[in-house]
């Protein structure tokens, strides 16, 4: 699918729900999501139009707490990276696991690393840090020293 | 977590080869469940990095994995260009993909002697390490070191092939070529080997897309996807090449994909070296002084699958986040699939078919009774378990 025809059919499909959507370099697309969607739209992109997951990544910024959903379509190259920004305080957001099993680990790993909570979650329980860290220090937020 | 004490030789054993903990819940023979627990190797990297400038970055993410040691300075490389918008010269791209392909070789070679060492054929496992020397060898040459290359930097390579090695460089090619014909003769003819490997361990074209697996574990279930073609970069839309799928998704389809890629690879050193001949010597980089704001998504196909870096810099010269997935991050939870069901005696090939990186990651084994959560078996004790059926099978041919 086109970057151009991407972006027109995720706006179509979900109106004010997408806050922004933009190619950013030659084959990158940059979607700017509303926090309460994204599931339904992690399920239009894996379900309808079969993009694949690749991975997300989670930020601390000055804003709070950014979640980068990569998509890939590997039929054009391109990558959709779907955005959202959780407030620092509470950061949650509905599981994609809810959607695809692919996004089980990663969101575990988030809450381990960056305190996030992802809401029903279908296998909850840590992945990393099962007996070794301290509960509520989380080793990626900026904050973290020691 | 009780069945980690039950067990006698931790994950941290150096004789392991693996700190990632794998239980199978066994009724009799037939695996019931795969139950797993990570993390006791886990280093931080991306925190880490995040301290370092962009070039320390690169030896950093090198070290990620042994094997495909290359691969992540590839994605990361791939990345830091997107958000600097560099093209690199040809020369770099050529080289860049020579790098690429030979480890995908010794990588696939050491995968084949991997796999029939977990069957029983040890003479496969000698001859395929033996036959991947060579190629190690030409990585000394070119760059000094056997593994950790350290070849790539922003905005190029760091050292040049030499038209003067190129003829070494095919020397060994051919040696490979000739070698990889013995080994897939031996392997995709032998009747006891397409026992042991035939409809076991079936990964479906759902279950890849469900667990969103990469690598030659998807293209062996006929799912055709490879970022060298899917999404362009460095010298792979200057070649011919093709990308490998097989239909079976079992074990024999994972090792069918992985040595006809190595025929691939070869097809692309030799048309990268010939791209070579033809360019000037030295011209190997472009000079990046300023790395901008922005965000950058890297990915490279790694022997094992898609490699794939997150980069997001503020104009500083380090990374402000470094997000990286390595494939057997989405492939090692496809063992739920491809264990349950078998019998123990399958579960060895059948985790080792998708080749989880052994080398960054070392791997313990352990049996348990399904009703008792005892302790049955260890690693070592599965191994020699796939090893006697290959013999029974053998013995009643």
């Amino acid at each position: 699918m086109e970057k151009e025809q991407f972006i027109e059919k995720i706006t179509a499909r979900f109106g004010d729900k997408i806050l922004k959507a933009e190619i950013i370099k030659r084959n990158r697309i940059l979607v700017d999501v509303d926090t309460n969607a994204i599931l339904d739209i992690a399920n239009y992109l894996h379900n309808d139009i079969h993009f694949r997951f690749i991975i997300a990544s989670a930020l601390h910024t000055k804003e709070g707490f950014e979640i980068l959903y990569h998509f890939s379509d590997d039929k054009s190259g391109n990558i959709a990276n779907i955005h959202v920004v959780l407030p620092h305080e509470n950061p949650e957001i509905e599981s994609l696991t809810q959607c695809f099993v692919a996004a089980d680990w990663i969101e575990r790993e988030m809450h381990e690393l960056f305190g996030i909570t992802f809401l029903n979650h279908t296998n909850p329980g840590k992945l990393l840090s099962e007996g070794n860290w301290a509960e509520g220090v989380y080793p990626y937020r900026k904050d973290f020293t020691k | 977590m009780n069945e980690k004490k039950v067990i006698p030789i931790g994950p941290y054993h150096p004789l392991q080869e693996e700190p990632e903990l794998f239980k199978l819940y066994c009724e009799g023979e037939i695996v019931k469940d795969v139950k797993w627990e990570t993390g006791y190797n886990h280093r931080g990297i991306e925190k880490l990095s995040e301290s370092k400038s962009f070039d320390q970055s690169f030896f950093l993410v090198e070290r990620i994995c042994g094997i495909c040691s290359t691969s992540h300075p590839f994605a990361f490389a791939n990345a830091m260009e997107e958000i600097a918008d560099v093209e690199v010269p040809d020369r770099a791209k050529y080289i860049r993909s020579i790098i690429g392909e030979l480890e995908r070789i010794h990588s696939h070679l050491l995968w084949v002697g991997l796999a029939g060492h977990f069957l029983g054929y040890d003479t496969v496992f000698m001859w395929a390490w033996k036959y991947r020397e060579p190629v190690l060898d030409l990585f000394e040459m070119i760059s000094g070191n056997r593994n950790s290359y350290a070849m790539f930097k922003i905005g190029g390579v760091r050292r040049d092939i030499e038209n003067a090695k190129i003829a070494k460089i095919r020397g060994v090619l051919d040696l490979v070529k000739k070698k990889t014909d013995l080994l897939t003769g031996a392997i995709m003819d032998d009747p006891v080997i397409h026992a042991r490997t035939k409809g076991v361990g079936i990964l479906s074209k759902q279950d890849i897309m469900d667990y969103c697996a990469v690598g030659p574990t998807a293209r062996a279930s006929g799912v055709d996807i490879d970022v060298r073609r899917d999404d362009p970069h460095a010298a792979y839309p200057l070649v011919d090449w093709k990308v490998i799928t097989a239909q079976g998704g079992d074990v024999f389809a994972k090792a069918e994909v992985r040595l006809l890629e190595m025929y691939e690879s070869i097809k692309i050193i030799d048309q990268c070296l010939k791209g070579l001949e033809k360019e000037k010597e030295g011209k190997i980089e472009v000079v990046v002084k300023n790395i901008p704001a922005g965000i950058g998504t890297g990915h490279y196909e790694a022997p094992r699958g898609e490699v794939f870096h997150f980069v997001k810099t503020i104009g500083t010269n380090s990374p402000a986040r470094h997000k990286i997935r390595a494939p057997s991050y989405v492939n090692i939870a496809t063992f739920k699939k491809s264990c349950v069901g078998q019998t123990i005696s399958d579960a060895a090939i059948s985790l080792a078919a998708v080749d989880p990186c052994y080398c960054c990651t070392e791997r313990m084994a352990a049996v348990y009774d399904y009703g008792s959560g005892e302790r049955m078996m260890n690693g070592i004790e599965l191994v020699e378990k796939s090893k006697r059926r290959t013999e029974e099978i053998r013995r009643n041919y």
